[in-house]
C-alpha cells in the first residue's frame, strides 16, 4: 500500500518515473522526469488542458505551481531515504515570465536537509535555462514512518 | 451576496479556461472584492495515493484562480483583464479529507495603481478550519495592455 516504501523495497526508490506513475495528479498534468546521472529534470510537455490564459496563450499559474511543487518533492525522494511522500509545509512561487504553450523543464536543489524538514529551491524554464519562467522555494516535512498521523498535508 | 447572472457569467468565464475546466472548478459566490470557488473531489486530483489526498498543486490552481479573479479591479472588463501573478505563497495546514470538495475564498484587501494584494484560504468543512492559506500579489495591466486606474496614489 505504501507506494514509495514498496518501490524502495524493490530497489527502485530512485526510479522517479515509477514514483510519478503512482501519482494520479502527475498523470493528469502529463508530468515526466528525465534522469541524467545525478541530475533530475522534470519535463511537462505542453497540453491544451494546462492553459490558464487562452489569449496569450499561457499555462495556468496553478499548473506551473503544481509542477514546481512536484519537482521539489521528486528531488527530495531522490536525495533522501524517505519512505513516504514528503509533505508540503509551504511553497512560495515567483512568476517571472508567462509560461508559453511549449514544454516546461524543472530542476530543484535541496538547500538544507534537516532531520524532519527540508528546504528546497526550484527553477522552471522553457526555451532557455537562463530565462526561467518561475522560481520558488518550499519547506517539506520528511516524516519518519511512525509519526505521520496528524501532520500537515 | 448571491447574484445569479454574475455567478453564471463567472462560471462561463471559468469554463473557458482549459485548466480550470479540467480541474472541474466551479464558481460559488461573489462579493465586493471577494469570491468563492470550489473543486469537487475526484480521483484524478489525488497526489498521495496512500491516503487519497488531493495534490497540493490542485489547491494551488484553485487558490491562484480565486485570487486572480478578485484581483481584477471592477472597472477592468473581464474580457480584457490583463493581470499577471507576481507571486503566490501557500501554507498547508492539513490534508484535504478524501472524498470532500475543496472550497477557496479570496479577498483583495488592497489595490494600488499597479498592484493588487490578495489573501485566500482553502477549506473542506469550515472556513474556520483552513487546509491552506495563501498570499498573492498581482500586477494590474501588462506591458502590452496597460491599466489606468482611477486612483491617484503612487506605487
Amino acid at each position: 500500500m505504501k507506494i514509495l516504501q514498496s518501490l524502495r523495497d524493490q530497489g527502485r526508490g530512485q526510479d522517479l518515473g515509477a514514483v510519478l506513475a503512482h501519482i494520479p495528479y502527475a498523470e493528469f498534468l502529463g508530468l515526466q522526469v528525465s534522469q541524467q546521472g545525478q541530475e533530475v529534470i522534470t519535463v511537462l510537455p505542453f497540453a491544451e488542458h494546462l492553459i490558464g490564459n487562452i489569449t496569450l496563450p499561457a499555462l495556468h499559474g496553478g499548473a506551473v505551481g503544481a509542477m514546481l511543487e512536484m519537482t521539489a518533492v521528486l528531488q527530495l525522494i531522490y536525495d533522501t531515504e524517505c519512505e513516504r511522500l514528503p509533505k508540503t509545509i509551504d511553497v512560495s512561487i515567483d512568476y517571472l515570465r508567462s509560461a508559453r504553450a511549449t514544454t516546461t523543464y524543472g530542476r530543484a536543489i535541496v538547500t538544507r536537509r534537516g532531520r524532519r524538514v527540508a528546504n528546497v529551491r526550484v527553477e522552471l524554464w522553457q526555451e532557455s535555462r537562463d530565462k526561467p519562467v518561475a522560481a520558488g522555494h518550499g519547506h517539506f516535512l520528511l516524516s519518519p514512518l511512525e509519526e505521520s498521523a496528524e501532520q500537515p498535508t | 451576496m448571491p447574484d445569479k447572472t454574475m455567478i453564471e457569467e463567472a462560471n462561463e468565464h471559468m469554463l473557458n479556461i482549459p485548466h480550470s475546466r479540467a480541474l472541474g472548478m466551479e464558481f460559488v459566490a461573489q462579493g465586493v472584492d471577494e469570491c468563492e470557488l470550489l473543486i469537487r473531489y475526484s480521483d484524478h486530483l489525488v497526489g498521495d495515493p496512500d491516503r487519497g489526498v488531493i495534490h497540493g498543486g490542485a489547491i494551488t490552481a484553485l487558490l491562484d484562480n480565486a485570487a486572480g479573479m478578485v484581483a481584477r479591479p471592477p472597472e477592468m472588463p473581464r474580457e480584457q483583464a490583463a493581470i499577471a501573478t507576481l507571486d503566490l505563497r501557500i501554507d498547508y495546514m492539513g490534508p484535504a479529507k478524501p472524498g470532500l470538495d475543496v472550497h477557496a475564498r479570496a479577498h483583495c484587501f488592497k489595490r494600488t495603481t499597479n498592484i493588487a494584494f490578495v489573501r485566500a484560504i482553502a477549506f473542506v468543512t469550515s472556513p474556520d478550519d483552513p487546509i491552506a492559506t495563501c498570499t498573492a500579489t498581482f500586477m494590474l495591466g501588462t506591458r502590452t495592455t496597460p491599466f489606468i486606474a482611477n486612483q491617484t496614489e503612487p506605487t
